[in-house]
């Protein structure tokens, strides 16, 4: 397509407004970790790292990290099996409603936060009459995971086809030997690729967490929202903002580096 | 074509339907121990499920496939004692050729040693040798082909099943394939059951063709009697070219290379008269389109520089070259 030089200029821009508008408040959320005042005067006049000393040195702060790691490495895990299994299933079987169950899998990433929170937690607690903590943090979690890994998973076996699998079967391996040495290989990249953004998801998530986590555990988004409003920790919490932006980028740019490395190698 | 006239695969009352739509309609079909068999219909006739029913990717509705005497029909493909060369390859594009070729071997559990060996015969047996390192796609669509081959013979099937495997291949790197594939058949002393739609391809490559239409076989035989005594007015028009004339109230059919035009003066003996309506020149046969007592007819003859359109022309043919259809 080509298009006038005018136009170029316009759509330019555009996009540079656009993308300003996104990165210029994140980035001044990550310059302020290190400015010195505590009020956060702009500019900043001098530079420090005391709250990064201070951040890591805190106690709540360790603690949220280590329940957001291991919510985001056991949601990811969840998703990844079930996510696979059922792109297994809708991709390469037909039955009775494939569609439906399709529509329904994806489904959840579009419901919003609050209304999944809300029926999840009543769903623990009242119908199940579980008490909350990290094990319905991580099925709250899944639920929104699983459709991120379905959905790399599902285009990749759609472009592979049947045949890598008929070929193998063809050349006397069984179904277990075709899926450990021809499907998984070539499955692996999405798989990674859309673990990766579903760890970020979880990583990040804040509003289902706050109703299926429970009084006990905090995540890190969770604790920068309870320390939001206190005025001495606001170094701290900004500190804890940046670090969930840098941690956030490092899965997205992996899963983005992995799904363009196998963009020629699904299919010969 | 073999002496014995071993039947190494046997199919009685085969019928598969997908849905509703009737794809293979009680087919029976013997498969000759040696033979370069073909597979030959439209698009949607049912060639193609019966190859993959008997390579095992579907299960018949009804029917039995017997292998060696044996019944197959519900046996899964990984024992199976046949191979299949895929329409798009189906080369593992993770893999290495080499690792592609010994496929088949590694997961028998043949050693390492073994298969390297193997892997090089069957590359040179399909002239590829020193590609075994490359990734299937750094290869073309002629080596990509040929790599699918090697795969599959490597194995030393009973019989080799090939799903339209020059379909994807330009006219040229085809041609050449057509002969080099009925070669390593007789090399190799391997069944072959091709499917094609190409009826040139299948006259030129096959000992027997199986001519398919709407989920049956319409005529099996051999190129020639295909050819010349087809016995349906659907394996006469789908394979060669065809007129249908009416003579002195009869119906016959002829091929357009059996007629022979030559000007009215000529001294020769004529069966029809007519006018020439066009003239279409193409290399070694020239096609002469006549309007002979009202029917159309093509004759394809060497060019015969005297006749013009308009022309008034005679007609003639060898009576036995004639044939009735069904």
């Amino acid at each position: 397509m080509t298009i006038s030089r005018g136009a170029r200029y316009i759509l330019a821009s555009l996009m540079g407004v656009g993308l300003a508008f996104i990165y210029i408040p994140l980035s001044v959320v990550v310059i302020n970790s290190f400015n010195s005042s505590k009020t956060f005067s702009w500019p900043p006049t001098q530079f420090t790292t005391q709250w990064w000393v201070k951040a890591a040195a805190n106690e709540g702060v360790r603690s949220a990290l280590r329940w957001s790691l291991l919510a985001g490495a056991l949601a990811t895990a969840v998703a990844l099996v079930l996510g696979t299994a059922l792109a297994f299933a809708v991709a390469r079987y037909t039955f009775f409603g494939r569609d439906l169950i399709s529509l329904l899998v994806v489904l959840p990433i579009s419901l919003p936060g609050v209304v999944t929170g809300i029926a999840l937690n009543s769903a623990f607690t009242k119908g199940l009459g579980m008490s909350t903590g990290l094990l319905t943090i991580v099925i709250g979690h899944a639920t929104f995971c699983i459709v991120i890994v379905y959905n790399n998973a599902f285009a990749r076996l759609k472009r592979m086809g049947s045949s890598l699998q008929e070929a193998s079967m063809d050349l006397g391996a069984n179904g277990i030997t075709t899926f450990r040495l021809v499907t998984l290989p070539n499955l692996l990249s999405a798989l990674v690729a859309g673990g990766l953004l579903a760890f970020g998801l979880s990583f990040d998530e804040i509003v289902v967490t706050t109703f299926t986590a429970g009084p006990g555990i905090q995540t890190l988004p969770v604790w920068i929202y309870n320390n939001l409003f206190r005025p001495n920790q606001a170094p701290i919490v900004n500190v804890v903002a940046a670090v969930l932006v840098l941690l956030s980028i490092v899965p997205i740019y992996l899963s983005q580096r992995l799904s363009q490395d196998s963009a020629t190698g699904g299919r010969i | 074509m073999p002496d014995n006239g071993e039947v190494i695969i046997s199919i009685r009352n085969l019928s598969r339907k997908f849905n509703s739509v009737t794809a293979v309609d009680d087919v029976d079909l013997d498969v000759i121990a040696g033979e370069f068999l073909t597979l030959l219909g439209p698009s949607g006739s049912g060639k193609t499920t019966v190859l993959r029913m008997i390579a095992g990717f579907e299960k018949p509705d009804s029917g039995t496939i017997s292998l060696a005497g044996k019944d197959v029909s519900q046996l899964p493909p990984y024992e199976r004692d046949v191979n299949t060369v895929f329409q798009d390859y189906a080369l593992f594009p993770h893999m290495s050729v080499a690792e592609n070729i010994e496929y088949g071997l590694r997961v028998k559990g043949v050693s390492k040693v073994e298969r390297r060996a193997a892997s090089e015969k069957a590359l040179e047996q399909v002239r590829l040798s020193g590609y075994g390192d490359r990734k299937p796609n750094q290869l073309s669509g002629g080596q990509r082909q040929r790599v699918a081959l090697a795969r599959a013979i490597i194995n030393r099937p009973s019989v080799l099943l090939l799903d339209e495997p020059l379909g994807a291949l330009d006219l040229k790197l085809r041609e050449q394939m057509q002969i080099e594939l009925k070669e390593l058949q007789k090399e190799l002393g391997i069944t072959f059951i091709f499917v094609t739609h190409d009826q040139e391809e299948a006259l030129t490559m096959s000992d027997r063709i199986a001519i398919f239409n709407k989920g049956k076989i319409e005529q099996i035989a051999s190129p020639q009697e295909i050819y010349e005594r087809p016995r349906t007015s659907f394996v006469s028009e789908f394979v060669g070219k065809i007129n249908k004339i009416t003579v002195g109230g009869e119906e016959i059919n002829i091929r357009p290379e059996f007629v022979t035009i030559f000007r009215t003066e000529s001294t020769a003996v004529s069966q029809l008269k007519g006018r020439v309506k066009d003239v279409i020149f193409s290399g070694a046969v020239t096609r002469y389109l006549v309007e002979a007592d009202r029917n159309p007819m093509i004759i394809a003859n060497n060019a015969h520089d005297s006749i013009e359109v308009g022309d008034q022309v005679s007609i003639s043919w060898a009576k036995d070259k004639e044939f009735l259809v069904k």
